[in-house]
Formats: C-alpha cells, sequence, structure tokens
C-alpha cells in the first residue's frame, strides 16, 4: 500500500467528509482519553503504523517477536486452560469446590490460601485470629495438603498455587505429595506465583527484606530447574500491580522489569538461562479497556522475546516466549448491581482470549461483597465456555492482528513500557535487578502506583469516568445475592488439627531439618533442600518461615500515601 | 470552638490492600481533615493505640480480609481498655463487607460501613454529618 495515497486521501476525507459533518454535530468529548490516560485518535489508517514492519514487529504465531502468539497453532489446537482461583476454609472444604470445578469442566486448579498461610503464619499465631480459612485454604502442615489433594491425581491435573513469601514451602509440599503419588519429579506440572517484587510494590504480602526474598527465589529456580522441569517456578505478576491502581502501560512496565531482575538475579547465580526459561511465567490483569489490554498482552510477548533473545542472550526459541495467565480485573467489580459484572468480565476475558492468553480465571459477579458462591463460579466458568465454544473467537489466530488501531496501540503501549524500564534501569545504573531494589527503596514503584489510582478516583468523583450502577445509571436496590459463609468452625478445627500433628510427628526430625535450614541460610547456601526435609518431617509453615525470619528479619513496609 | 477534624485511617489483620485506604486518607486529607494512615498490617492493639494517643475523633477501619466481626471488636475493646471511649469516635468500616453482617458491625458500635464503590464524597459527608452529633463539635466545611 502507497501510504502517501493513504494520506491524500485522508485529507481529502478531512476535508469534504469530516469538517462539514463536525460543523454540524460535534463529538460527545474534546478528547477521548483511554484508561491508562493515552490519548486516542478518532480513527487509524495505514499512516498510522507505517514505522511497523510486518515481518519483524507483527509476524506469525509461533514465530519471534511473537507478538501474536506464542504457538503456531494457538487455540485451534488447545484451548486455554481454565483456571478459577479458589479455596476457602480447611482442606476438605478446598478439596471439595476442587473436586466440583473438575466435574464442571474446569482443566486446571488454582489455589487461593488464606492470610496467615499467605504470611507464613500458622493457624495457632495469635495474629492469625479471625483470619483462618476466610479468603482461602488453610495450610499448616503437610497434613494439610495431603488432604487438599486427596483424589487429585498430580500426574492428570497441574495445579497452580498463589503463594510468595512461603512458595519454597507449599512447592516442597506438592513435591512431598507427588513423591507419595509416585508421580516423577519431572513430571510435576503447576505454578507457584512466587514473586515478591510485586509484592513490594502492590500486594503487600511481605515477610522477608528485598533481597533476601529475592535470594530465596533465586534457591528456588536453582533447585527447581534440576528436580521439576515442568513446573512454572514463577508467575511474575502485574495482576496485583493494576489492582493497586496502575494504569496498563505501568503494569507492563513494572512486571516485565521484575522479569529482568529475577533473571538477572538468575545469571548471577550461574543458572543457565535457556535452562530456567521455559520455568518462567508470567501474569496479567484484564481491565475494562478492551482494546488496551489487547494490545498491552502482544505488545508484552514481544518486549519479553526481544529482552531475552538480544539483552540475555538466550538461545532456545522456547526462552522467548512469553506465557502468561490472565485474571479479570477484581478492581473493576462493584458491589452495586452485581449482575453487571457479568457483562464487565465477559469483555475482559475475550481480551485476554484475543490477546492470547495461555490461562484464565474469571471473576465470579458477587465479588465485591464476599468470595463467590457455587452459583457465581458456575456463570463465571460458563462465560469462558462460552467464548471458547460458541463465540468462534479461537477459530483464527490474532484476529486483531492487523488492526491499524491495535498494531499502533501495541506499538505505543510499548514504547511507553520501555520509557519506565529505561528509568528503572537507570536507578540501578545498567542492572535491572538493582534498579528494581532502588526503585522499592526509594518508593517510585509505590507512589507511581498509587497517584495513578488517586487520580482515576478522582475522575470517578468528578463523573469524568462513568462506573455503570455506580455513579451513573443507579437504583436503590435490595440485595438477594447468596453470600458464601466460611464456617467460624474452622479456625478451632485447624488449630486441633496442628496440635495433633505437632504431637505425633517426630520432633526429633523435625528440629534436625530446621537446624540444617537455619545453617543452610546463615551460610548462604540453597535453602530448598532443607526445606523439603522439614516438610516431610511435618514441620510447620510458621515454624520454617519463623528459621528464615530470624536469619534475613522482616520487613515493614514505609508508610505512603 | 471550631478545630480540625482529626481521622485515623487503619489497616488491621494481615491483608494488604491498601489502595482503598491510601486513597480514602488522601482525599480526606484534601477535604480538609487531619488524617493520620495507620500503614499496613497493624495489630489491634496497635491500631487502638494509636487512636488513643492521638485522639481521634473518627477511626476507619479498612478491611479486605473477611476478618471483620473478629478484629473491629478488637480494636473498640483496646480503645476502652487504653482509656479512650470509642462512643465518643465516629467509627467506621470500609472494604469487602456482606451486607447481611451489617447490623452485627452496627451493634458493636459501627457508625457507617463503606463498600467498594463508594464515591469518597459520601464519607467526607457522613464524617461532617456524624462528627458534630456524636461529638458536638462543629466541623469546618
Amino acid at each position: 500500500m502507497d501510504v502517501d495515497e493513504v494520506r491524500k486521501k485522508r485529507e481529502e476525507w478531512d476535508k469534504k467528509c469530516l469538517r462539514p459533518f463536525l460543523e454540524k454535530s460535534g463529538e460527545r468529548q474534546e478528547k477521548f482519553e483511554n484508561l491508562s490516560w493515552i490519548e486516542i485518535d478518532r480513527i487509524y489508517d495505514p499512516s498510522d503504523i507505517e514505522h511497523l514492519s510486518f515481518t519483524d514487529d507483527i509476524g506469525y504465531p509461533g514465530d519471534y517477536p511473537f507478538t501474536r502468539g506464542v504457538y503456531p497453532t494457538m487455540y485451534r489446537g488447545r484451548l486455554w486452560t481454565m483456571r478459577q482461583f479458589s479455596g476457602f476454609g480447611a482442606a476438605e472444604d478446598t478439596n471439595q469446590r476442587w473436586k466440583l470445578l473438575l466435574k464442571e469442566g474446569q482443566t486446571g486448579l488454582s489455589t487461593a490460601f488464606d492470610f496467615p498461610t499467605l504470611m507464613g503464619l500458622d493457624s495457632d499465631d495469635p495474629l492469625s485470629d479471625g483470619e483462618v480459612g476466610k479468603v482461602g485454604v488453610a495450610i499448616d502442615t503437610l497434613k494439610d495438603f495431603q488432604i487438599l489433594f486427596d483424589g487429585i491425581p498430580l500426574d492428570k491435573v497441574s495445579t497452580s498455587f498463589t503463594i510468595n513469601p512461603p512458595a519454597a514451602i507449599i512447592l516442597a509440599m506438592y513435591t512431598a505429595i507427588g513423591d507419595a503419588q509416585g508421580v516423577p519429579r519431572d513430571q510435576l506440572r503447576g505454578t507457584i506465583q512466587n514473586d515478591m517484587l510485586k509484592e513490594f510494590h502492590a500486594q503487600n504480602t511481605l515477610v522477608l527484606p528485598p533481597e533476601p526474598s529475592v535470594k530465596v527465589i533465586t534457591d528456588i529456580f536453582e533447585w527447581g530447574v534440576e528436580n521439576v522441569p515442568k513446573f512454572n517456578l514463577i508467575s511474575i505478576s502485574g495482576y496485583h500491580i493494576r489492582e493497586a491502581g496502575s494504569t496498563a502501560v505501568q503494569e507492563l512496565a513494572f512486571t516485565i522489569a521484575d522479569g529482568m531482575a529475577y533473571v538477572e538475579a538468575a545469571i548471577e547465580r550461574g543458572i543457565d538461562i535457556d535452562k530456567l526459561a521455559p520455568q518462567l511465567s508470567f501474569f496479567f490483569n484484564s481491565h475494562n479497556d478492551f482494546f488496551e489490554e489487547i494490545a498491552k498482552f502482544r505488545a508484552a510477548r514481544r518486549m519479553w522475546a526481544k529482552i531475552m533473545r538480544d539483552e540475555y542472550g538466550a538461545k532456545d526459541p522456547r526462552s522467548w516466549w512469553l506465557k502468561f495467565h490472565t485474571q479479570t480485573a477484581g478492581c473493576s467489580l462493584t458491589a452495586q448491581q452485581p449482575l453487571n459484572n457479568i457483562v464487565r468480565t465477559t469483555i475482559q476475558a475475550m481480551a485476554a482470549v484475543l490477546g492470547g492468553t495461555q490461562s484464565l480465571h474469571t471473576n465470579s459477579f458477587d465479588e465485591a461483597w464476599a468470595l463467590p458462591s457455587e452459583e457465581a463460579v458456575r456463570v463465571a466458568l460458563r462465560t469462558q465456555q462460552i467464548i471458547a465454544y460458541e463465540s468462534g473467537i479461537p477459530s483464527t489466530i490474532d484476529p486483531l492482528g492487523g488492526s491499524y488501531y491495535v498494531e499502533w496501540l501495541t506499538d505505543k503501549v510499548e514504547k511507553l513500557a520501555w520509557d519506565y524500564i529505561e528509568r528503572i534501569r537507570k536507578m540501578g545504573e545498567g542492572s535491572m535487578l538493582r534498579g528494581v531494589f532502588a526503585g522499592i527503596e526509594n518508593g517510585f514503584f509505590v507512589k507511581e502506583i498509587t497517584n495513578a489510582a488517586a487520580r482515576f478516583q478522582r475522575e470517578v468523583e468528578e463523573g469524568k469516568r462513568t462506573i455503570v450502577g455506580v455513579n451513573k445509571f443507579t437504583i436503590e436496590e435490595q440485595l438477594k445475592i447468596p453470600i458464601l459463609k466460611v464456617d467460624p468452625e474452622v479456625q478451632r478445627r485447624q488449630i486441633e488439627r496442628l496440635k495433633k500433628v505437632k504431637a505425633e510427628r517426630d520432633n526429633v526430625a523435625v528440629k534436625e531439618a530446621l537446624d540444617w535450614l537455619r545453617s543452610a541460610a546463615e551460610n548462604d547456601e540453597n535453602v530448598m533442600r532443607p526445606i523439603l526435609e522439614a516438610v516431610k518431617a511435618y514441620a510447620s509453615v510458621g515454624e520454617i518461615m519463623g528459621v528464615l525470619k530470624s536469619v534475613y528479619g522482616t520487613y515493614k513496609k514505609p508508610i505512603i500515601i | 470552638m471550631e478545630k480540625k477534624v482529626r481521622v485515623l485511617v487503619a489497616k488491621v489483620g494481615l491483608d494488604g490492600h491498601d489502595r482503598g485506604a491510601k486513597v480514602v486518607a488522601r482525599f480526606l486529607r484534601d477535604a480538609g481533615f487531619e488524617v493520620i494512615y495507620t500503614g499496613l498490617h497493624r495489630t489491634p492493639q496497635e491500631v487502638a493505640m494509636a487512636a488513643v494517643q492521638e485522639d481521634v475523633d473518627v477511626i476507619g477501619i479498612s478491611l479486605h480480609s473477611g476478618a471483620h466481626m473478629t478484629l473491629v471488636p478488637k480494636v473498640l475493646n483496646f480503645i476502652r481498655e487504653y482509656g479512650g471511649d470509642p462512643d465518643e469516635m465516629v467509627v467506621l468500616v470500609g472494604g469487602i463487607v456482606p451486607e447481611d453482617e451489617f447490623d452485627g458491625l452496627k451493634a458493636l458500635g459501627v457508625d457507617g460501613i463503606f463498600i467498594p464503590g463508594t464515591p469518597i464524597s459520601e464519607i467526607v459527608d457522613f464524617i461532617k454529618e456524624t462528627v458534630p452529633k456524636k461529638k458536638g463539635m462543629k466541623v469546618k466545611s
């Protein structure tokens, strides 16, 4: 296509068609901005993407730079994994919910832990009071894990674990279950989130200071590439950064920056990057701005491919893949008129699929009120199934590739993300790892995210942003949605079980394993093997984290409003 | 006599969701209140101590953990223990609270409950209206 001709045609259209029309009837707004405050033009044409090359920037799926997807057949070969995040109460309750989800056609499991487990505390810790089993399943020892996976074959179902400070402990427990089921370790499939950097930026599940946190993560990499080569050892997450109020561009930039930091830590340790790379995965949010989300996913793949190939010198093309899980945006759900959330979630899920996600969690419509009820979870899963089996979207790969707007926006989002990455690199004097540590230390990430959250909220307050059912189209309503209640007895029963386990286990073996762990941590050795030993001896999550805390210290986040 | 209304915005318990608390804190400050933010992961004792020491007129507790029925009464009891009187404070709870637990929280002495999506102007108005009623204090507007 001759772009000069396009420009000529554009000028002609502008003069003869557009201007006269605008004079008669104007537009709804003077300026149109997306959720990241990127100004969006009236229309896009080939002149807007003239600087992009089809072969170098867009290309074909399964081929560098993977803008259109990591696999050559994408959903024509295999649909994305439908993976609903779930967990509540004691291990029995979650095991039952999981079996229901598998029966309903879910294809992978994803574990929500309660806050004590997420923070590495036992159920009988005074700080755990009132929180045991509330927002996820309570795990104290391997005993709970055995109940959780009762009747679930680890060689058939892959499981994802949203766990960060105690990620090594949970990976050890999963390995122990696999060992007990007789599943070879090289056949274990699943994911631990294990991304502490985003905890410092946004999610705040904070136990150890930043540097020891990354040390333990690198230990997991080092152990994992040798022992569980099919297991995703990290899920580098933008999801929580977005939920904390960032823009899509910040979500993308900070996530990629964190990913680079982890890769640099692994390289410093001497881990073969081509061995590690296939075990890295990503996790993004899918928010309301449909095209921006699709652009973000496409840009993420292109950026990671460039980074892994050109910056870190990975040789195997599989190391250049950015594989990711997506969750629809929890923060976009409204407590008001909750059924509207089904529509929001559908749009967000479509963006994830059009963006080429490998797995997807769709939120349930009642989640601004509580953990989802069974009915709400079913609708959320059905939303994915309708997209997969009825919409026709998965029949062709990257159907929006080549759209002038989507290609322009993909490029724009990528450029803006690179600007951030260069700022972070500068803070680290050339090192992304040091740059991310510096940005945690000086509050850069938190300030960026908090400012975006406040700016968005101000626009909602001023009515510049519409949230249907919240600041426009509101009604008086009496809610009749059934709310899931967690049995208040869970905490008592959980504490009893922990007591019983501690009474029955071999306490000498526990002590020996914990001593080994302490000495490994003190001598800067890999902590994975002693943790696995401790887990198998039924040491509790709190006991194991307690050793790490006593050696590495703990972290209190500075207060920045 | 007119003085600035003092508000404690508190995160209690283990949940780290601080977007709501921080944005509310910022907006309350912009609305002219004196705002103290506790930071994350505070125990009920720490929050109660801050409320008493800072002699606040309003205490806003943010939770997204579902633990409100345990932690809110603990905070209020510790305030009493430390020599304060929660009945003389305006007590607010914000976050994920199922509607059928509103009455339970109100029975404990919570004056206002604000769920996700609440316009912050509503919280500001609520404070301006309720502080004079509870404290006999005039609120600058």
